[in-house]
């Protein structure tokens, strides 16, 4: 995996948010948990950018960083031009309403003691009008936006409703600043396929209405092929890949990018499945990563070269937008 | 001993439902199936369709004071709803195992992996602590563990996820059972790791010949790897069939609706999902008629009088419980008429308005809410 390097980003594109360098460590007993180490890429105004990866490649804390929940250790993040890591406590704490995130779990993301107009109505009461007939008329605006009837929803409290409705109220909450950027990080996870469907086609729609910027975390690649215009893959704090989503499942370039979509099951059976059985695999430490490309320990690939230069990112040859991490590329790279 | 019956397991009308304050939920509600030795069932269905619930029955495992139990459940010809506990005891691990969803938490955390995986050895098999050491570390090597004498005395923590699922293979299979129950085995793991787990278990199964039931919400998961499918809904199964026949010729309206709401890799992005309207039902009040009545987008007026129960199709092994069946004249009738009457069920389906969970009465136009 992967790499650093500058090759995939933005020049000529419309750019929201641009993420350079960034770094999160956290301290640990026996060393420092390298999270995320140096990683750079940058969102289009009305884009969704898709983070894959599995659990602990570092997905989640890289969105959380954005936010600066936690501050990243170092690296830069300009959001219409503000750099929100050299921002002051109290000009964070006002930049966060243009910056807004959206859970995984619905149910615990709310307050279970508060009432739902009481939930989505809370980010208005610090920073919105202070008139509460004023709120309210916002509130019930969103609230209807997300499908959820708000004077049924006003007085009730998160328990009486199911985790998808949880879920669109959450989004209603994150919704009600008019942010211009949403982290999303595994919104759809914990719901039923059912509700799942109905919660990623109301985001598409949400998205075209508000105008607004996705960042799309999950670890389910055909969820997130769905709803990403462009889609990164990253293995343990790097970035190994980034493309345009339906390039990157049709011509992944990334042996980590192969694996993981080779490993998808298929809901049809008449796809052959590979089913060699492979012993466990020793997953690198993220206190002590590989050296060299992370992801050596466990590409059938890997070669010298991987273990001594980390790799850095090229162009995939056959594609405007594709950029691969990787000594030895699946597909042909600019070198 | 005469032939032995072809089926291993044989469950008629099995209800599970539970006391609760609000009333009694039909978590289980009438499930009869038969499944033949060495081969493998999936279960598949959403939250609260009773597919745990059904495992766990038929093995037992409902140690619930308020949950009453009913119908039949044969395994290898004994009846096992009429056993004492202590006889079931005999009977789990050496006849029928289970394995978790969870393998961080189905692991007791305070003690060596290799004391949990020769505590059940040594009892019912009844063999020396040095035997029982050495099987559980052939047993570690067959599920494919690296280092298995080393790992015989470390503790769970010190695993990954994928190791501790192999770890609670092991001690399943540890005593030989014949048949296998697996809990939604690879949901709490990410995707190479449940390839990987899913391999395994295909590969023990066909070593030991085991039958199994494989309990999951995602038909990816059973789409190549079982040999029969039933999909539950609100405590029923409304259809079963062999695998391929089941993709390729879906008869009920529900099993049609969850393969269509996934997304799929092969399509581009952006495509819009087909979400079905509403959420799963109520258990203590479930609707009258057929259960799915309130979200099919073919429902007609006797599915919301009348339930249906498995019929069989033409096919052989294929059942479904549906009045207007996917791919019948008839249920293109009702998804016509449904759509002249625009109900929000149908138009949904077809792509007009956007799903929600709540049903509304009336319709209202994809561009009235925007």
């Amino acid at each position: 995996m992967a790499g650093t390097g500058k090759a995939h980003l933005r020049t000529d594109a419309d750019v929201l948010l641009s993420v350079r360098d960034l770094v999160v460590e956290f301290p640990a007993r026996g060393g420092v948990v390298h999270a995320v180490s140096g990683i750079s890429f940058d969102i289009a105004r009305g884009e969704t950018l898709g983070l894959v990866g599995e659990s602990g490649c570092g997905k989640s804390t890289t969105g959380k960083a954005i936010l600066r929940l936690p501050k990243a250790t170092s690296g830069s993040v300009q959001l219409g031009g503000d750099d929100l890591t050299q921002l002051s406590n109290d000009a964070m704490r006002a930049k966060r309403t243009d910056l807004q995130m959206i859970f995984q779990d619905p149910i615990s993301s709310l307050n279970p003691r508060r009432t739902i107009g009481e939930v989505v109505a809370e980010p208005l009461r610090v920073w919105g009008p202070k008139d509460e007939g004023e709120q309210w008329k916002l509130v019930s605006q969103m609230l209807n936006a997300v499908g959820i009837d708000p004077d049924v929803a006003r007085h009730k409290h998160p328990h009486e409703f199911s985790g998808g409705q949880c879920q669109r109220i959450s989004i209603a909450r994150a919704l009600v600043m008019e942010p211009e950027l949403i982290i999303c990080d595994e919104p759809v996870s914990a719901l039923d396929v059912s509700v799942q469907a109905q919660i990623l086609n109301m985001l598409e729609a949400l998205k075209k209405k508000y105008g607004l910027t996705l960042v799309f975390i999950a670890h389910d690649l055909a969820v997130v092929k769905n709803i990403s215009d462009r889609v990164a893959v990253m293995y343990l704090g790097k970035m190994c890949e980034v493309s345009e989503s339906d390039e990157l499942y049709a011509n992944p370039a990334h042996p980590y990018t192969r694996l993981l979509l080779g490993s998808i099951p298929v809901p049809d059976p008449l796809v052959a499945i590979d089913d060699e059985v492979a012993a466990e695999e020793e997953l690198p430490s993220p206190i002590n990563p590989p050296s060299g490309c992370r992801f050596r320990t466990r590409c059938p690939l890997a070669s010298e070269i991987c273990e001594v230069a980390e790799p850095q990112m090229r162009a995939v040859a056959s594609s405007e937008d594709h950029f691969v991490a990787c000594h030895h590329p699946l597909v042909e790279v600019v070198p | 001993m005469a032939v032995s019956d072809p089926d291993l397991l044989v469950v008629d009308n099995l209800k599970t439902h539970f006391q609760v304050p609000a009333g009694i939920v039909k978590a289980v509600d009438g499930v009869s199936f038969s499944l033949p030795r060495g081969k493998t069932l999936g279960v598949v269905g959403e939250s609260g369709s009773g597919k745990t619930v059904l495992a766990r029955s038929i093995m037992r495992l409902n140690v619930a004071s308020n949950a009453l139990v009913s119908g039949s459940v044969r395994y290898d010809g004994q009846e096992l709803l009429t056993k004492t506990p202590r006889e079931m005891q005999s009977l789990w691990g050496v006849e029928m195992a289970m394995v978790f969803q969870d393998p961080m938490t189905s692991l007791n955390p305070v003690v060596k992996v290799g004391r949990q995986l020769t505590e059940h050895v040594r009892h019912h098999l009844g063999v020396s602590k040095d035997e029982a050491k050495q099987s559980a570390i052939q047993m570690l090597r067959s599920v494919r563990i690296p280092e298995p004498e080393a790992r015989f005395d470390t503790y769970p923590h010190e695993m990954s996820g994928g190791m501790r699922q192999r770890v609670c293979i092991a001690i399943a299979l540890a005593c030989g059972p014949k048949m296998l129950f697996a809990d939604e085995p690879t949901t709490a793991l990410d995707v190479t790791v449940q390839h990987q787990i899913l391999n395994l278990l295909a590969a023990q199964q066909r070593e030991r010949y085991m039958t199994m039931i494989m309990v999951t919400h995602d038909l990816g998961v059973v789409a190549g790897r079982t040999d029969e499918i039933a999909v539950m809904y609100a405590g029923r199964i409304v259809e079963k069939a062999p695998t391929a026949h089941l993709f390729s010729q879906m008869k009920h309206p529900y099993t049609e609706a969850l393969l269509r709401a996934i997304p799929k890799l092969e399509r581009p992005k952006h495509t819009r999902l087909d979400a079905i309207v509403g959420r799963p039902p109520d258990l203590i009040n479930p609707p009258k008629g057929c259960k799915f009545s309130p979200r099919c987008p073919y429902a007609q007026a006797r599915c919301h009088e009348e339930e249906p129960t498995l019929m069989a199709a033409e096919a052989a092994g294929h059942s479904y419980a549906c009045w207007y069946p996917v791919g019948s004249e008839a249920n293109e009738k009702a998804l016509s008429d449904n759509l002249a009457a625009r109900l929000p069920q149908a138009l949904a389906a077809v792509g007009e308005i956007e799903a929600t969970e709540e049903v509304p009465g009336a319709v209202v136009a994809a561009g009235e809410n925007n």
